[in-house]
């Protein structure tokens, strides 16, 4: 159906609403990216092959015929709550089960979807307490959802659910309440900020390519997420793909474009599927493409798939792909806005800024600023991972603590270990550590704490990972990732990569600490784009707060993470015979005795390689481990 | 190349119509195709859109997910993203790696059957470590149980011949 005019949409609009509001039972399945993986499809099927043998009546969209007894499946976008996947909830009561697996269908059909019985074993438990809903839980209780609000319970491919929940009411708005310049000024008062690390505020972008020229100018939305551990605009893309559709449109409703790229990364391609379905519906129902609503707007969205280069996340080389080029960046000024695709002037934000953009037109700049820091208003995605209890998506209010955040909504850290430090930002950002866990997270205290806010991932370490190992880590990536346009960064990473192997190999000494941090500062002022100047953050924070554990690496050449409590060979007099063959073996003639005599190792020679031991016909030598 | 392969690369650019801003999406589908991009499909791509093969070449190295050399009829990822090496996923592409026999910069095991390679992130970190067969993800991976993934596959092609 096609709806021609605003009227339309609106009639539309209360049509899907009564519509949601008449059903009574729906079985809301996790289809997101992480439960996926876990079998979530296969739990989808099953519950419907069941519900089929039985001649029960199910529906899989909202404008499918149902009545009261009416089953309605929805496949949501990540419900956020990864580790406990597969997930699924059963509406009106919200009863959540986790871990849910095909052999569980036949019962939660039987009892929780007919008879709205509980079946206890499948429910959250945490420490003595059993949650029926999902709300009660710790995990969402800190939190706030606003980007992600429709995300985890609407089906993400029905468009009439995205409208029922005022979905494309800001779109409306903007086309005919409002001028361009009162979008911009609109963004500019809500204080939105960049979602995608910078922090640039987007009103301000806009309003710069408003006053461009007129002539054919871009919306592109970066959703190249390319920083490991990170998952927020993914998720964001599967579950909620007509929010960024609409964002993107009043963009360009507010800057004079007709046109719109979204730049997916390779490695998503249930998102690139499910934007697909979105654009396609959307056209469809005429609310994207030529005169939309009647208003003489008129805009058309491109897909891009990236090829794995994560460079590309950084505008000027996102644009070069686009345009089916090598991903390089580029020197700037000219910047995006004045000359970005195809050189035309170009806004260019992020997947979760995009999915902003509505609900500020639609509940207003003030309502916006209600939540989050005076800086930073709103909410923040997070994908929190790594050594942490409950993996998974969360959005937060911008200002709350990491502490909040790791221990409150994560749980603590995995297996009963010690927090170390938790890494923000990906392999741009830096680790900070538990004295700076009452930090409030937004853009700018970050900062100042030397990490980057980022795009939200957060790795939790705990005291079991070598931070030494970690900067390598990031610094293998980096390398990898160099494009190699410019020298800092296609050299110094890789020397700097050089001298973090001999250092984590036990091979490096304190000159190399000093050459680390004097490539670092080379690198950051020198280097061609931010990806190459925040290459080195991660060296240099490690450096700042774990500098006893680089120094167990060059001057101890032993790391007790790395390779375990200290121990040295020794000889057990008792068991040696004096026969010599330890001696004969030993590489570093670290060894001496006369023959027949109980023979002995000079620990500082040694280098514990094992040929004694391994030659000793009398089993006489043992690695013996050292207290403290 | 055959004359259908030839056809099936005329069809896609075409698909695209025949815009070089579409050369990278061109290059994903050859490369569905093929699983790889042959030295034949690249001049040909280069030919027909009118690009210097230089340029071709240029794109199609400079992304990651670009292959010019086939691959195993199997493609094993082991995720070493942040999340998933934090979990400890060395150890499991360490384990891959010895039990397929591979080293140096060898990808592909000597009968053909499987590529290994990493990747850097699936957005599936909340069941890391994770590795991909074929594309399907399997969760909470271990060395133990990620190398009897493999083996099954194995015996399984085994049987087959």
């Amino acid at each position: 159906m096609r709806i021609g005019t605003r009227e339309v949409l609106k009639a539309h609009r209360e049509q899907a609403k009564t519509w949601l509001a008449a059903e009574s039972r729906v079985i809301l399945v996790c289809a997101g990216t992480g439960c996926i993986a876990g079998g979530a499809m296969k739990v989808y099927d099953k519950l419907q092959e069941l519900c089929q043998q039985r001649n029960l009546k199910t529906r899989v969209a909202l404008r499918e015929e149902g009545g009261k007894d009416t089953l309605h499946f929805k496949r949501s976008g990540c419900q956020g709550f990864c580790e406990m996947g597969p997930l699924i909830e059963i509406q009106p009561e919200g009863i959540f089960y986790t871990h849910v697996h095909p052999e569980d269908c036949e019962e939660i059909l039987d009892k929780t979807i007919l008879h709205g019985e509980v079946i206890e074993r499948l429910l959250y438990k945490l420490e003595d307490t059993t949650y029926v809903k999902h709300d009660d839980i710790p995990f969402y209780k800190k939190q706030k959802r606003v980007v992600l609000e429709t995300s985890g319970n609407t089906d993400a491919e029905d468009l009439d659910e995205y409208l029922a929940h005022d979905g494309y009411a800001a779109l409306e708005k903007a086309l005919f309440d409002m001028t361009p310049a009162e979008i911009c000024s609109e963004v500019v008062d809500s204080g939105l900020r960049g979602r995608g690390g910078a922090g640039f505020p987007t009103g301000k972008k806009w309003e710069s390519v408003r006053r461009m020229p007129e002539g054919k100018k871009y919306v592109v939305c970066n959703g190249d997420e390319g920083d490991p551990g990170a998952f927020m605009d993914q998720s964001i893309m599967e579950g909620n793909p007509h929010a960024i559709l609409e964002g993107m449109m009043i963009a360009g409703r507010a800057a004079g474009s007709d046109e719109g790229y979204i730049y997916v990364r390779a490695e998503y391609p249930l998102a690139v599927k499910r934007l697909r379905t979105a654009i396609a519906k959307a056209e469809e129902a005429g609310l994207l493409g030529e005169n939309i609503l009647g208003s003489g707007f008129n805009f058309r969205i491109n897909i891009n798939r990236g090829a794995g280069a994560f460079v590309c996340g950084e505008g000027s080389a996102l644009t070069a792909a686009i345009e089916g080029r090598r991903g390089m960046p580029r020197v700037k000024p000219p910047r995006t806005v004045e000359q970005g695709l195809w050189a035309k002037p170009t806004i260019l934000n992020n997947v979760e800024t995009f999915a902003c953009v509505p609900v500020v037109v639609r509940r207003g700049s003030e309502w916006f600023r209600t939540i989050g820091t005076e800086k930073s208003p709103g909410t923040k995605a997070f994908a929190l991972t790594g050594c942490v209890v409950n993996t998974g998506l969360i959005e937060v209010p911008m200002g709350t603590t990491l502490r909040e955040i790791i221990f409150d909504i994560g749980g603590g850290i995995k297996n009963g270990k010690k927090f170390k430090a938790v890494q923000t930002g990906g392999p741009a950002g830096g680790c900070l550590t538990e004295d700076q866990l009452d930090l409030p997270v937004d853009f700018d205290s970050l900062k100042k704490a030397g990490a980057i806010m980022g795009s939200g991932g957060l790795v939790v370490m705990d005291e079991d990972t070598c931070m030494v190992e970690t900067a390598r880590f990031f610094m293998n990536f980096t390398q990898s990732e160099s494009c190699g346009k410019c020298v800092p960064c296609r050299e110094g990473t890789k020397r700097m990569l050089e001298i973090l192997n001999r250092i984590v190999e036990n091979k490096g000494s304190l000159e190399d600490l000093d050459m680390l941090e004097s490539l670092s500062q080379t690198i950051r002022e020198t280097a061609l784009c931010g990806l190459g100047q925040a290459a080195c953050n991660p060296v240099s924070s490690t450096l700042k707060a774990f500098r006893n554990e680089y120094l167990a690496h060059v001057v101890d050449h032993h790391c007790p993470i790395c390779n375990g409590p200290k121990a040295h060979l020794a000889i057990d007099p008792e068991k040696c015979k004096g026969c010599g063959k330890c001696k004969k073996n030993c590489p570093m003639d670290a060894i001496e005795g006369e023959k027949k005599k109980p023979h002995t190792i000079d620990p500082s020679k040694c280098i514990k390689c094992g040929a004694c031991q391994k030659n000793c016909p009398f089993d006489a030598i043992e690695l013996v481990k050292e207290e403290g | 190349m055959n004359e259908a392969q030839c056809a099936r690369t005329m069809q896609i650019i075409d698909a695209h119509g025949r815009d070089p801003a579409a050369l990278i999406a061109i290059l994903q589908d050859v490369q569905a195709e093929n699983s790889y991009l042959s030295q034949e499909n690249l001049e040909l791509i280069a030919k027909e859109l009118n690009v210097a093969i230089s340029k071709v070449y240029g794109v199609a190295t400079f992304f990651e997910n670009f292959s010019l050399e086939a691959k195993g009829k199997h493609l094993v990822k082991v995720c070493n993203g942040t999340a998933c090496h934090v979990r400890k996923s060395q150890p499991i592409y360490d384990a891959v790696h010895a039990y397929l026999g591979l080293s140096g910069k060898r990808k592909t095991s000597d009968d053909g059957l499987f590529t290994l390679e990493t990747v850097a992130c699936l957005g599936a970190c909340g069941l890391a470590p994770v590795m991909t067969i074929d594309g399907e993800v399997h969760a909470k991976m271990d060395p133990d149980r990620a190398v009897a993934l493999l083996e099954e596959i194995r015996a399984k092609e085994g049987s087959a011949q």
